[in-house]
Formats: structure tokens, C-alpha cells, sequence
């Protein structure tokens, strides 16, 4: 509805001849228009036109201003590219003066004369400084009291950790993409950090370790925010009142601000999200000057900040979305634009994919081919890679390692399943208790290395020891029928007609027999997946099945947990359901047979493309893996904008130093409400214009800023917001925040134009410009003094918590569920 | 005055006979033998037992969808006079004389029946021309898995129907009437609003026309599409909760409230219990939340291992778990603190809102307690257990606030059934908890109970409620209740709203999760378009005569190609508009992209929403989809007929490759018929011969 609306307004738009979306300046379109309506030139259409051409012609500003009154609206769009930059300079400095002080407004508003050259230097000089205050108060803010706590905070205790793991070089595992990480350790060791500290539990102290660049360099990157939303407002709407209000309204609170100053993700992936949009919004006003080097510049860098915000987490998908959005939206209106030859479009069209695909995609491998290169010691990460993975590590005991290629009757291996995190095939001497089955001896598996994972092949039909060197090596092929012997407790694998203990619907697997003697429930035919009968069976890079000759059924794993009895392994049952999947395809990792010459496993090493696709599959499966307990609190995502309930950064008790990232309960309301207040207006304005409503030339310049500028925020908090709603994973407030600074512009923009529409009904140019400075200063001014009130949640405090009238958030616990 | 009779009275009838002629066949090819084979097939024995309960009265629980589709084939067994005594056990079981096999059947064959003349009508009113409206009915006609599913007691060709009957509606501009069988329909009625509400937008856009009538019109379309559905949504559910007034199987995973409404069952026993909870009340303690399992707060004799399993060591005192089955332990005695007294005092004093109460289990009078131990499974939270006094250091702690969540005011009464509590622990802020842990072998796998130190927001699982209560007066008369003369007597058949009861049932369709997801006929999406399975409905245990759910080869290859061919197509057209050439004239183009809206956007929204489902999907799930894709095929034939073939040559080259096309299809469809009917045997070297795919499952007897 919303995006239909949006279309067609565009699309009004468009045969009104105003500039399209983006800004393109109608300079260079007015010619291409000519040639789109030869044919079918309506009066009216060609008079506004030839109007405009001849107000513009005669005396652009003088016109306008004597025709607009003296409040100059700040969007400066249906003047030639050069004026722009003329006209949004003077507004920028009249608002800010505005926003200063009312004898200002005063004082301009008496004299209508057209600035000079000298004041406009100063406007310009005036600009720039207010650009320098906003990012200088943001930095102030963000490293005020940056050393506080000195302990280990939330998950500093993770991403901590990691970026000791890339200082010392230790593999590990981690569900998002590495480069956050990486950049947090190259924080820390161009910081002077050794890698030494152990981040084992939030609440640990960090003594003489060197903390202070890890989260500096955090605080430095979540600082940087509010100067991109600020510049990323004044380029939507060519407003400076309302990048101000932006800007106050991220410098002011407590959420951003709390979340900046750890050593955490966040700030990184917001720095690249603002970043990617930022430059978005650059190149997208150098529309007219397309190929130019600022258009390049600025298509570059957007390529470069999405795959920074990919690099860090998945979340940065929602950006590449949006841009991707944009990208084609923009691409459909050039080859739509008949001016433009076919090569031309083509070229646009090089020029994204270069930039906004092959770039990112380059620069994407990069970051993980370096994470790689970084990483070569053996660590906790290893167990969740493949066998051929691990064989890389120094330190795993596949490393450098060499086996017999060929399995042969007689090896002793262990068997992994493909899937991943399920482990080995292994068995133990217990028994599955009374009411799961035959009470034999379980069979599970194991993530871990350990002598009851090993298996010897043997001939279904003889016992004979096939290690005796008086026999010749027999190779095992595909399809022959084997047993295989627990080495340890010399039971057989076997399997039968009684339900597995937890799925159900599958057999029971077992250790059956005594020193290898069993019966026919103990043979298994084993084939290769995808190959010919009759073929050897090669150590880690066969895929194998396992399945049960009686029955039918195929050894799998259900990926289960048992429960005590079984030592909370997980679940070996024989699957009747013949369909393959990883569950029941294993690969053979150990081999050892004295009869076979060894070959080194590194010609085993997976390559490049095979390390990148499984990093990320056994990466999406950690994503999938985290789901939330059915009997516990979790937060939902429609808790998030209404600021329901924070997270404990630090401490809990009276005595604590205690640190809770809460957004500022005033702009989150704020923002929730300007939402509402957004769509409704877009409503009216939509169904008004579709009505034909005849809108005077002021109020039409504003409900495009809204529609379009207010319109592309509005995507990018929808974009960052609504696909919590369909994830399955467990989620936290956190991860609300990039859409927070989608919504916090739409803020600034929203109240911005809606003061000055409001404004513009009024009688005097003079008071509707007081009212709407009145209007931007109180918000302004109520932020901040709403940020005095809530600072203690960011900076830390001690003492009572907020019941007690002494306590430094007296009286300001406005939800129950606010934990301060 | 009498002036009419001036006039002759004139009746012109208008008879199409392709209509006619089509919804003969078509009622032929559903309706023959419909009876056979007398036996559950396949799915029959899922919906089977619905259509029991729905003649039994007996209130069920089904996550499939709304109950109207249920309900359909239920009138079909009460219009046969079906009583509801069959015992749907497995596939293949042969029906008993009672079961009205042609009557149960009849709806649904009927239903797949007319989606065909209706198929023929969407076709014309999208404005294509008879000739493609006959195909689309033809295709629709000689279909085998649209007839194999038609024949049988499943909702699919339900859902089909009213899918067809929403698009036509609103093609011929009545009011639509949406329907959903399943929850499948709710994306086709999407789609069909997602279409008017671009009609509306142009009609707004429309200045000829007043605001006064741009109201009217917008109003008259919200309230055909979104409040006619929505109202007769919940009529249907009050047919349903109406119909099904007895307690019945499904009735353990509803809330206390919603079971004591319905007859039976836990009403029986609730009838006339005093209403509010007073010092001395004994009662039973459900948890509110219910999940893994619906349960009763509980105790018993045997205590915590003084060691657990893993060398951490307990309180040793009395285990508190959640018992999932009626037992004399789930009973608790609500004492005041003050009194000694386990009785009710008269008049009875009311427990409310902020009251301190000691909970004493009935069996042991051991007082609930929790103490800053771990939990036996649950680590941060702290063990709940009945107190034993071990003459140790360890004091009794077992007070606890009564906090009723649902209260209208802070003096409200704790009232049995419809009050939700808290119990919070005074000494330690914990709250009482069911944690869903399964305890191990020494607690009987009976569920973990804790206390939640941090009470981080609310949940579901710290709620409770009183589901029967007693009043016990003297101490003489131990262990015979004597219930007080009270005013408050409760009777919540009549306390719970028809919203209410809609509102729960509702939520607990949407949020029971369904058991374990694999079944050997079980498919992916991505198979259904290529036909790789099948799913043998029947097998005659005497003869090889079996039934499959198999397609049409040839039609779903040639469906999926058309599909392909309409979006390469439009995407081309929609390429060159921009770019200013219009291949097409405008009307042409409008009737184009409204036919692909409708059908390929049909076949889109009943397929593509799969691909995010967990359940365990069926071949049968991609027949709505199917069906749309046969309406847009012979739209796909005739623009290539019209505005692609240039000469005459080409039109007539093209028209003998699709009459031998069709010729394949009706071929094909002869050959699988024995496998749609199931009406003769085959020998196996036939059975062979239609093994096409090695995927397919055919079933062979060896001899």
C-alpha cells in the first residue's frame, strides 16, 4: 500500500517535472523531458514549465523568495544544481541561527536582501562548524568515562575473547562473519594488548591487561554515527533544523550511547550500515554527473562499507537489501529515460555490478581469506569443522598427519557424521536402560576425540584376524557387506525391530554380540554415495552410507540429545526413510592399518572455495542452532521499539557498579510516535494526490522531502525491523538498534517538515518561522534534558536501585519492567 | 392497473452448453464408483476421526486449519447419517456397515467437481477467449491427482473450490466471500485484496467520480473484503465451538477455564465449587503455560539425591515437580500464616491480591519452601522442595506473596479457574516456575519446578491457576470434605465468552507445535513441481488394485513451462514498455498482467510460502497451486496464438502441436487412470510399465 503509494506519487511527480527521486538536479532533465513529450504536450504542463524556465531564467532567488515570503523553505529542488548549493547553505545558517537565538530570526526576517558574497562564506564557514560541534559533542559522549568499568562487560566476554583468539592466532568458531572480530584484534594489538587476558566471565577485572584501545576503537567507530545520520538527513531533506534534531537525537541517547562503548560488534556494524547508506545517498545526488570521480568515489564506497557490514554479521544483509532496492529502482528509471542510449544504461549497469557486487564480493573473500591465513592454530573451533578442515590446524592431530588412503578388512577407524556438530560413531559400556529397547550397549555419538570411537571393518562372514600378515590386503569396495567391531568392548553395530529411545519411528542401534560374534542383525552393507559399485573406499573424502541389511534401514544420527543415561550424547538410530540426507552420510577420519603405506593427508586440504562454503554452512547452522527455551522469558521483537525491557550490561545489585542499555524512554517514544505520525501523513498525503488535490508549490516541495526522503528511512527501518519477526533464533534488544537510527532520522525528517507545513498555514512569515525554530528547539532541548535524566544508565552508578528515593534513577522507573 | 398483462410474459433462457456438457463430465469422472474402495484410504484416516468427534459432539484440536473444512465433511456424514462409531485406526482398514462411505465422499467430489465449470468462467472473465476457457476446464477435467484427491474424504479440492469461487467473485465484481479451509486460503484472499485494493487505489485516483462515492465505493469493498470474512471466520468457529459441547481428548492442552465450559471432563467436577479461594482451601495448582506438558504442581515422599549425578550436592529435602496426570499429591492446602488451623473458618476468610500464604501439601503437610540452592537441572534458579526440618542450619523459608496477574484491582479476590498467579517467595524474590526440564530417573521423569530468582518479565510458565478447589471445615471430619454454604458458587459454563473460547482456541492452533515431522511419503516443495514422488493412497489387500496420488506428467511439465513462459514474457513486455515500445495494445497489456495477477500470482502464493514451513509437507499440498497453474496455461496458448504468430502458417503449425500436445495429455491420463480409480488389478508387468520415474513408488507384490 504504502510502496504503491510511493510509486505513483514518484510518478506524479515526474510529469510534473520536478526533479525524480534522489535529487537529480533538473538541470540536465529538462531537455530529456522535451524529448520524452514531443508528441503528446498538454497546455497546462508546458505552461508550468515554460513558467519555471522563465522564473528561473529571470531572477531565480529573487523570485522565489518574494513569491515563497521570506521564510525560505529549506528544500531547494526545482532550481538549477548550482543554486542548490547557494540556497540549502543560506537556510542551513538561518536555521541554525534560528535554532540559536530568536533575535537572529528577527534580524533576517527584516531584511530580505539576497545574501552577499562575503555572508555566503560565512554560512558556509557557519555549516561546517556545526558539523565539527554535532561530531565533536558525539565524541565527547562516547568517550566520557570510555575506562568505566574496569571489568569485563555483557559479551565483551565473547568478542573480548575472539580478538585475543586472532592475537594468538587460535582458530575458533563464532556465528557471525569474521572481519568485526578481526578489526577488535587489531584494535587491541596496535593497542598494545597481548592476548593474554582470559574474557572468561562478565564481571572479571581487567587489571593491567590493555583494554582502552580495544573499546576505543569501538567508541570511535559508534561516534562517527551521528555525524552520518546528520549528513545523511541534510542530503534527504536539505534541511539543517531537521539534521540537527537527528543528530540530537542519537547524541542524546542512552541506547547508542551505551552500546558504542564496549567492546562489542555493534558499533562496527552500525559504522558500516551508516556508512553504506551515507554513501548511498552521495552518489544518488550525483546523479547528474554520473561517471564522474565524486559519483565514482561515492558508488565505491558504498561498496566497500556493505561488505564491512556484511564482514561483521549477517544482519548487514538488510542494508545490501536496501541499496539493492535503490540500485534498481534507479537503474529502471535510467533505462526508462528514452534520452539515455541503451549503451549508456548499460555502462550504469556495469558500473553497479562492478561496484556493488564484484567489489564486495572480492573484498567479502578477502576478509575471510585473511581470517584464515590468521588463524592456523589448532583451537576450540576445530570439532565443528570437517576432518579435511582440521587437517590445516597446527596443533590437530591431523595436521601434518599421514594414513593409509584405501580402507581394507582389518582397519582401525573412526567414523564422523557429515553433519554438522554430531561427532563420532561411538559406543561405551553401558546399556540402554529399562523401557528404551533391548537393554544393550548404547551406541551414540560424540563430538569429541576418544578411544571408544574406534571401529574396526571386518568380513561379515569370517572372523579371521585379517591383520595377519600371512592374508593379502583385501580393500573394502562399495557395496560389500562388513561388520564393524567396537575396538574397545568388541560388540558389533547392529541393529533391529525395536523403536530407537527418542525418535520413535526409527530402530534401535546397539553393541551386540561377544568378542565379535553376533548374528546376521550385526552386517551392514556399505555403499559410497555417487559412485560405482566395486569402487575403494578413500579415507575422509568418501561419503559413506551405512545400511542395515535385515531391516533395510540407513545408520544415521538424529542429532538428539539423550538424556543422563546416555551422557547427553546424541542419538545413533537406523532410519527406515531412505531419502539422503547429512544426517545419515558419514565419512571415515582415523585409519589405522600397519598393512598400508601412509600418504600424507595434505593432498586431502580442501580448497579455498570449499573452505568458504563450509565456514559458512557450519556458520548458519550456529545462527540456527541458537533457539530461545519454550519456558523462559525471551525478548520479541514488538518489545523492542516501545523500549519494554533492557539488557544488564553490568551488575545487578545495589552495590554494583551497574551499567543497563535502555534506550532514552523519551526518543524511543518519540521515534514510536513519529512512526505512527509518518504513516498517517503519508496516508493523507497519498490519497489527497491521488484525489488530484491541488497542492501550492511550497507544500508540494515538502511532501516530497517526506514521501521521498522520509520514504527511503522509512524502508531502511522497515528493512532492519520486520525480518526479526520471521527469525527463529533468539533474539535480543540489541539488535534493534540499526533500525533505531533508521527511525530516529525518519524522526528528524518527520518534524522538521511537519513544523514547517504547520508553520507555513500561518498568517506572518515571521511567526510561522518562530514557531517552527520554537518547535525544533524544544525537541532539541527536551532530549537533552531527558538525557541528563537517564545518563546514569550509560555511564554506570552505584548505589540503590530506582525504588529507593536516594538512588540516582529516583523516580524515573516508568515501566515495571525496567530492571534498574 | 393491470397493464402488465399488456405484455407477453417473456422467459429467455441462456444456455451455454459447454458448461454444461463440462460440469456433466465432470461430475462423471468424480462421482463414478465413488463408494470404492470401501476402505480408510491415506489421509482419510487423519480427517476420519474429526468427522467422529464432530458426531460425537466431542470438542477436538486440530493445527491444520480452521474447522470449516472439517466441518463440510462432517455434514456430509450427518446428511448421510453417519453416527460416528468407527475406530480410524490405519490405511486400509475396510468400513463398516454404518459409515456412509458415498455421502462422506460426496462433498468433496462434488467440490473438485464444479472447480471445473468454475475454471472455465474465470478463464472467460478474465476475457480470454472460450476456446482457452474450455482447455483450462479440460486440463482441470482430465487431471488425475485433482481427480484421485477429489474422490476422497480430504479437504484439498475444498480448498481448490473456494479458491476458485474468491477469484471469481471478485472477477465478476459481486461481493467475495472468502473462505479458508485451511490456512493455505488465507494467501489466496491476500492475493484477491492485494488486487482490489489496487482497483481501489485507481478508483480513488478516478476524478470523474465524487469523494461522497469514492467513500461509498472504498467502504462497500472493506466491508465486502475484510469485515464480511472476518465475521463469517468467526461464525464459522461458533458453528465449530457450538457443535462441540463435549469434553473429549484434546481437551488437556486448553486452559482450566476453556475445559471446565465444555461437558464432562473437568466440568463435571468443577460444577459448584465454591468460586473464591479462602485460608484452608484445598486445591490443585495448574500450570498456566502448560508446555512440554499440561501439568499439576505436585510432591511427594521421596526426596533430592543427596548427590546428583554430576557430584553437585542438593538440600536433600522433598522433591516439588509437575505431575501431568490427576494424582491424590497434586492437592495443596492454602493456610494463613497466623492460624494454625488447616481449615476454613466461617464465615471463609478470601485470599487477595499482596496475601502472605503458606502452601502445605495435602498428603505430607510439608510446606513449600525454596532456599538459595541450584535447581536439580536448572542452574540459576533456585530449588523448590517441601520443607523437612533436618535440624541443620537451614530454616524453613516458605512464605509467599500471592500476585494474581489478571487482578482488576489490587483487593481482589483469588478466585478458582479464572484467577492467573504468581507465587513470589518472600525471603529470596523468587518466583515459582515450571521450568519444562524432564527430571531424571529419581524423580519419576516427572517435570522440574523452580524458583526464578531474576523475574525477567513476564512469562507464562510463572503462572498458575486453582482448577479444583474444596472448602474443608472442621478438623473432626478429616479427609471428608463438607463443603460451606456459600453464595459463590461458580459455574463457568457460562463465565467464558464465545470471544474469549475463540480467542484461546485460536492461539493454541497457532502455537501447537506439531510432533515429529517425518513420514515415508513425506516430499519437498522442489519435488512437487518436477513430479519426482508419488504417495500411494490404497492398496486392495487381495488384488494389485492400488490408488495413487500421481499427476499428469505431461499437464504439470507443460504447467510449469507455461509458468516460465509468462514471466519471461511479461518481463520482456515490461522491459520494452519502459523503454517506450508497446508491443501490446493497453487493453491487451491490462488483461495480461491482470490474468498473470491472478493465476501465476495464485500459483505463487499457494506454492512459494512452503519453501518457509516446517511441517512435513505432501505431494497433496501443491494441488491448490496446480490448479491456478492450469488457468494460466491455456492463457499462456492463446496470446502465443494471437500476438506471436504472425502468419497463418504459424497459427496453423501451432494449433496441431497443441491438439497434439492435448492428445498426450488425454493419452497419458488414460494410462494412469487405473492407479486413479484403483477399479482393476494389474499385473505386475503393467504396473512395471508404469514405473516411469525411478522415484516413484509403485507397488508390486512379489509373487
Amino acid at each position: 500500500m504504502l510502496c504503491a503509494s510511493g510509486r505513483l506519487l514518484a510518478a506524479r511527480a515526474e510529469t510534473s517535472l520536478f526533479a525524480p527521486p534522489g535529487g537529480r538536479g533538473p538541470a540536465l532533465r529538462f531537455p530529456r523531458r522535451e524529448l520524452h513529450f514531443p508528441g503528446q504536450l498538454n497546455p497546462p504542463l508546458w505552461d508550468s514549465l515554460t513558467g519555471r524556465l522563465t522564473r528561473h531564467n529571470a531572477s531565480p532567488h529573487r523570485r522565489v523568495i518574494l513569491k515563497w515570503g521570506r521564510m525560505q523553505p529549506a528544500v531547494g529542488r526545482g532550481l538549477a544544481g548550482s543554486e542548490l548549493r547557494l540556497r540549502k547553505s543560506r537556510c542551513g545558517s538561518r536555521a541554525a541561527r534560528s535554532v540559536g537565538r530568536d533575535g537572529a530570526i528577527q534580524a533576517t526576517a527584516r531584511s530580505p536582501k539576497p545574501p552577499r558574497r562575503s555572508s555566503r562564506r560565512f554560512e558556509e564557514v557557519g555549516r561546517q562548524a556545526l558539523l565539527a560541534l554535532v561530531t565533536l559533542l558525539s565524541f565527547a559522549t562516547r568517550f566520557h568515562r570510555l575506562d568505566q568499568p574496569p571489568h569485563v562487560c555483557w559479551d565483551e566476554t565473547h568478542f573480548g575473547k575472539m580478538g585475543s583468539y586472532y592475537i594468538n592466532r587460535t582458530f575458533f568458531f563464532d556465528v557471525h562473519p569474521p572481519l568485526g572480530k578481526m578489526l577488535i584484534g587489531l584494535a587491541g594489538y596496535l593497542s598494545g594488548y597481548d592476548g593474554t587476558f582470559l574474557f572468561q566471565k562478565p564481571g572479571d577485572k581487567y587489571e593491567h591487561h590493555s583494554y582502552m584501545g580495544m573499546r576505543g576503537f569501538c567508541a570511535f567507530l559508534g561516534s562517527w554515527l551521528v555525524p552520518f545520520a546528520y549528513l545523511i538527513v541534510l542530503d534527504l531533506s536539505k534541511s539543517l533544523p531537521a539534521a540537527l534534531l537527528t543528530a540530537a537525537l542519537l547524541i542524546f541517547d542512552t541506547g547508542c550511547l551505551t552500546l558504542s562503548q564496549y567492546i562489542l560488534l555493534d558499533p562496527i556494524l552500525m559504522f558500516f550500515i551508516m556508512a553504506a547508506m551515507l554513501s548511498m545517498v552521495k552518489y544518488n545526488s550525483y546523479a547528474n554527473r554520473p561517471f564522474s570521480a565524486p559519483w565514482w568515489f561515492w558508488l565505491i564506497l558504498t561498496g566497500i562499507s556493505l561488505t564491512g557490514a556484511l564482514g561483521v554479521k549477517f544482519v548487514g544483509l538488510f542494508i545490501i537489501l536496501q541499496v539493492g532496492l535503490n540500485t534498481i529502482a534507479d537503474l529502471w528509471h535510467l533505462f526508462g529515460d528514452l534520452s539515455l542510449s541503451l549503451v549508456t544504461v548499460g555502462k550504469h549497469l556495469m558500473a553497479r555490478i562492478l561496484c556493488l557486487i564484484v567489489l564486495p564480493l572480492v573484498l567479502y573473500m578477502a576478509i575471510f581469506a585473511v581470517h584464515i591465513m590468521v588463524l592456523n592454530k589448532s583451537g576450540p573451533g576445530d570439532g565443528f569443522f570437517s576432518s579435511a578442515f582440521q587437517a590445516r590446524l597446527s596443533g590437530n592431530n591431523l595436521h601434518n598427519a599421514s594414513i593409509p588412503e584405501h580402507l581394507a578388512y582389518g582397519s582401525v577407524i573412526t567414523v564422523k557424521n557429515l553433519r554438522m556438530a554430531i561427532g563420532y560413531l561411538h559406543s561405551h559400556r553401558h546399556l540402554y536402560p529399562e523401557g528404551f529397547g533391548a537393554r544393550q550397549q548404547q551406541v551414540t555419538t560424540y563430538l569429541h576425540k576418544d578411544y571408544n570411537n574406534l571401529w574396526i571393518i571386518k568380513k561379515y562372514n569370517t572372523d579371521s584376524d585379517p591383520l595377519d600378515p600371512s592374508f593379502p590386503v583385501e580393500f573394502v569396495r562399495h557395496g560389500d557387506i562388513i561388520r564393524l567391531e567396537h575396538k574397545e568392548t568388541a560388540r558389533n553395530l547392529h541393529s533391529h525391530y525395536h523403536e530407537a529411545p527418542l525418535t520413535r519411528k526409527h530402530y534401535q542401534v546397539t553393541g551386540y554380540g561377544i568378542n565379535g560374534t553376533g548374528d546376521s542383525n550385526d552386517f551392514w552393507r556399505i555403499e559410497v554415495v555417487n559412485r560405482k559399485f566395486g569402487n575403494r573406499i578413500k579415507v575422509l573424502r568418501s561419503r559413506i552410507r551405512l545400511i542395515h541389511l535385515v531391516t533395510g534401514c540407513v545408520l544415521g544420527s538424529s542429532g538428539k540429545i539423550l538424556p543422563k543415561w546416555g551422557w547427553e550424547q546424541l542419538e545413533v538410530t537406523c532410519t527406515p526413510y531412505l531419502k539422503q540426507t547429512l544426517n545419515s552420510i558419514w565419512n571415515v577420519e582415523d585409519h589405522i592399518n600397519p598393512k598400508l603405506p601412509n600418504i600424507s593427508l595434505d593432498v586431502l586440504q580442501p580448497t579455498f572455495p570449499e573452505i568458504l562454503l563450509e565456514s559458512h554452512m557450519v556458520m548458519i547452522w550456529g545462527n540456527n542452532g541458537l533457539k530461545p527455551k519454550d519456558n523462559d522469558f525471551t525478548s520479541k521483537p514488538w518489545h523492542w521499539p516501545i523500549n519494554y525491557q533492557g539488557l544488564r550490561f553490568s551488575g545487578a545489585n545495589d552495590t554494583d557498579f551497574r551499567v543497563y542499555l535502555l534506550g532514552n524512554p523519551v526518543i524511543w517514544w518519540l521515534n514510536l510516535v513519529s512512526i505512527a505520525l509518518y504513516l498517517i501523513s503519508r496516508s493523507i498525503i497519498a490519497i489527497a494526490m491521488q484525489r488530484g488535490a491541488q497542492l501550492s508549490t511550497k507544500v508540494e516541495e515538502l511532501t516530497r522531502v517526506l514521501l521521498q526522503g522520509g520514504g527511503q528511512v522509512l524502508l531502511g527501518w522497515m528493512l532492519h525491523y520486520f525480518p526479526f519477526f520471521l527469525m527463529g533464533r533468539i533474539l535480543y534488544f540489541h539488535h534493534y538498534f540499526p533500525a533505531m537510527l533508521f527511525s530516529s532520522m525518519l524522526t528528524g525528517i518527520l518534524w522538521d517538515t511537519l513544523l514547517r507545513l504547520f508553520a507555513g498555514g500561518l498568517a506572518s512569515s515571521s511567526l510561522a518561522k518562530s514557531v517552527h525554530a520554537t518547535g525544533i528547539l524544544i525537541l532539541i532541548l527536551g532530549t537533552a534534558y531527558s538525557f541528563y535524566l537517564f545518563h546514569p544508565l550509560a555511564y554506570g552508578m552505584v548505589g540503590p536501585l530506582a525504588q529507593d528515593p536516594k538512588s540516582p534513577m529516583a523516580g524515573l522507573r516508568w515501566l515495571e519492567s525496567w530492571e534498574f | 392497473m393491470l397493464g402488465f398483462l399488456k405484455r407477453p410474459i417473456v422467459v429467455t433462457a441462456e444456455v451455454n452448453l459447454n458448461m454444461v456438457s463440462l460440469t456433466v463430465a465432470s461430475l462423471l469422472s468424480r462421482l463414478w464408483c465413488l463408494s470404492y474402495p470401501r476402505a480408510v484410504v491415506f489421509d482419510e484416516v487423519y480427517y476420519g476421526p474429526f468427522i467422529s468427534f464432530y458426531m460425537n459432539r466431542v470438542f477436538f484440536l486440530d493445527d491444520s486449519g480452521p474447522p470449516l473444512g472439517h466441518m463440510l465433511l462432517a455434514l456430509g456424514g450427518y446428511l448421510g447419517g453417519f453416527d460416528g462409531n468407527f475406530l480410524w485406526n490405519r490405511i486400509g482398514a475396510e468400513y463398516t456397515k454404518n459409515v456412509p462411505v458415498w455421502a462422506l465422499r460426496l462433498l468433496p467430489a462434488l467440490a473438485g467437481a464444479l472447480s471445473v465449470p468454475m475454471g472455465y468462467q474465470i478463464v472467460s472473465e478474465l476475457r480470454f477467449s472460450h476456446c482457452a476457457a474450455i482447455g483450462a476446464a479440460l486440463l482441470l477435467l482430465i487431471e488425475n491427482a485433482l481427480i484421485t484427491q477429489s474422490r476422497l474424504m480430504q479437504l484439498e479440492s475444498l480448498l481448490i473450490f473456494f479458491n476458485f469461487l474468491a477469484v471469481l467473485s471478485y472477477l465478476k465484481f459481486f461481493n467475495v466471500q472468502k473462505h479458508s479451509t485451511r490456512y493455505m486460503g488465507i494467501f489466496t484472499y491476500l492475493l484477491v485484496l492485494c488486487v482490489a485494493a489496487i482497483h481501489a487505489w485507481h478508483l480513488i485516483g478516478d476524478q470523474t467520480l465524487s469523494n461522497v462515492r469514492v467513500l461509498c465505493h472504498v467502504f462497500a469493498r472493506a466491508v465486502a473484503l475484510v469485515v464480511l470474512p472476518a465475521v463469517l471466520y468467526l461464525l464459522c468457529f461458533y458453528v465449530h465451538l457450538t457443535l462441540l459441547y463435549r469434553s473429549g481428548p484434546h481437551d488437556r492442552i486448553m486452559s482450566s477455564a476453556f475445559q471446565a465450559s465444555l461437558e464432562g471432563g473437568l466440568a463435571r467436577i468443577t460444577q459448584g465449587q465454591p468460586l473464591e479461594v479462602a485460608f484452608g482451601s484445598q486445591v490443585t495448582l495448574k500450570n498456566v503455560f502448560g508446555k512440554p506438558l499440561p501439568c499439576w504442581l505436585h510432591s511427594h515422599q521421596n526426596t533430592y539425591p543427596i548427590i546428583y549425578e554430576n557430584g553437585r550436592g542438593s538440600s536433600h529435602q522433598q522433591q516439588v515437580t509437575c505431575y501431568p496426570f490427576k494424582d491424590i499429591n497434586n492437592w495443596w492446602v492454602i493456610k494463613d500464616p497466623e492460624r494454625h488451623q488447616l481449615v476454613v473458618s466461617n464465615p471463609p476468610k478470601p485470599v487477595r491480591h499482596g496475601d502472605v500464604v503458606q502452601l502445605v501439601h495435602g498428603m505430607t503437610t510439608r510446606f513449600l519452601n525454596t532456599h538459595d540452592v541450584a535447581a536439580p537441572l536448572s542452574l540459576h534458579a533456585q530449588e523448590v522442595s517441601c520443607y523437612v526440618d533436618y535440624n541443620i542450619s537451614m530454616p524453613a523459608q516458605n512464605l509467599w506473596r500471592l500476585d494474581i496477574v489478571n487482578r482488576q484491582s489490587d483487593r481482589d479476590t483469588w478466585k478458582t479457574i479464572l484467577s492467573t498467579v504468581r507465587f513470589v517467595h518472600l525471603n529470596t524474590s523468587a518466583v515459582l516456575k515450571l521450568s519444562g526440564a524432564h527430571l531424571p530417573e529419581w524423580g519419576f521423569r516427572q517435570l522440574e519446578v523452580v524458583g526464578e530468582k531474576l523475574s525477567r518479565g513476564q512469562h507464562e510458565s510463572m503462572a498458575w491457576n486453582v482448577e479444583e478447589h474444596h472448602y474443608r471445615t472442621s478438623q473432626e471430619q478429616r479427609g471428608q470434605e463438607l463443603e460451606l454454604h456459600t453464595p459463590m458458587k461458580a459455574n463457568f459454563s457460562l463465565n467464558l465468552s464465545f470471544m474469549a473460547r475463540f480467542l484461546e482456541l485460536q492461539w493454541r492452533m497457532l502455537t501447537l507445535q506439531s510432533e515429529e515431522a517425518e513420514h515415508r511419503y513425506s516430499s519437498t516443495p522442489l519435488d512437487w513441481v518436477t513430479l519426482d514422488s508419488n504417495i500411494p493412497y490404497w492398496l486392495n489387500p487381495r488384488s494389485s488394485a492400488q490408488i495413487h496420488l500421481l499427476g499428469n506428467l505431461v499437464i504439470w511439465a507443460s504447467a510449469s513451462m507455461a509458468t516460465a513462459t509468462y514471466v519471461l514474457l511479461f518481463l520482456w513486455y515490461l522491459l520494452r514498455r519502459q523503454r517506450d515500445i508497446h508491443d501490446l495494445p493497453e487493453d491487451v497489456w491490462q488483461r495480461w498482467v491482470l490474468a498473470g495477477a491472478l493465476c501465476g500470482g495464485g500459483w505463487a502464493v499457494n506454492y512459494l510460502p512452503f519453501f518457509l514451513m516446517e511441517k512435513t509437507l505432501f505431494l497433496y499440498h501443491y494441488l491448490p497451486a496446480l490448479a491456478f497453474q492450469l488457468l494460466l496455461l491455456p492463457l499462456v496458448l492463446q496470446h502465443t496464438w494471437d500476438h506471436l504468430c504472425r502468419t497463418q502458417v504459424q497459427r496453423g503449425v501451432f494449433s496441431a502441436l497443441v491438439v497434439t500436445w492435448y492428445s498426450a495429455a488425454c493419452h497419458v491420463s488414460n494410462m494412469l487412470r487405473p492407479l486413479t480409480y484403483g477399479d482393476r488389478p494389474l499385473s505386475p508387468g503393467e504396473l512395471l510399465a508404469l514405473h516411469w520415474r525411478d522415484s516413484w513408488d509403485i507397488l508390486i507384490r512379489k509373487p
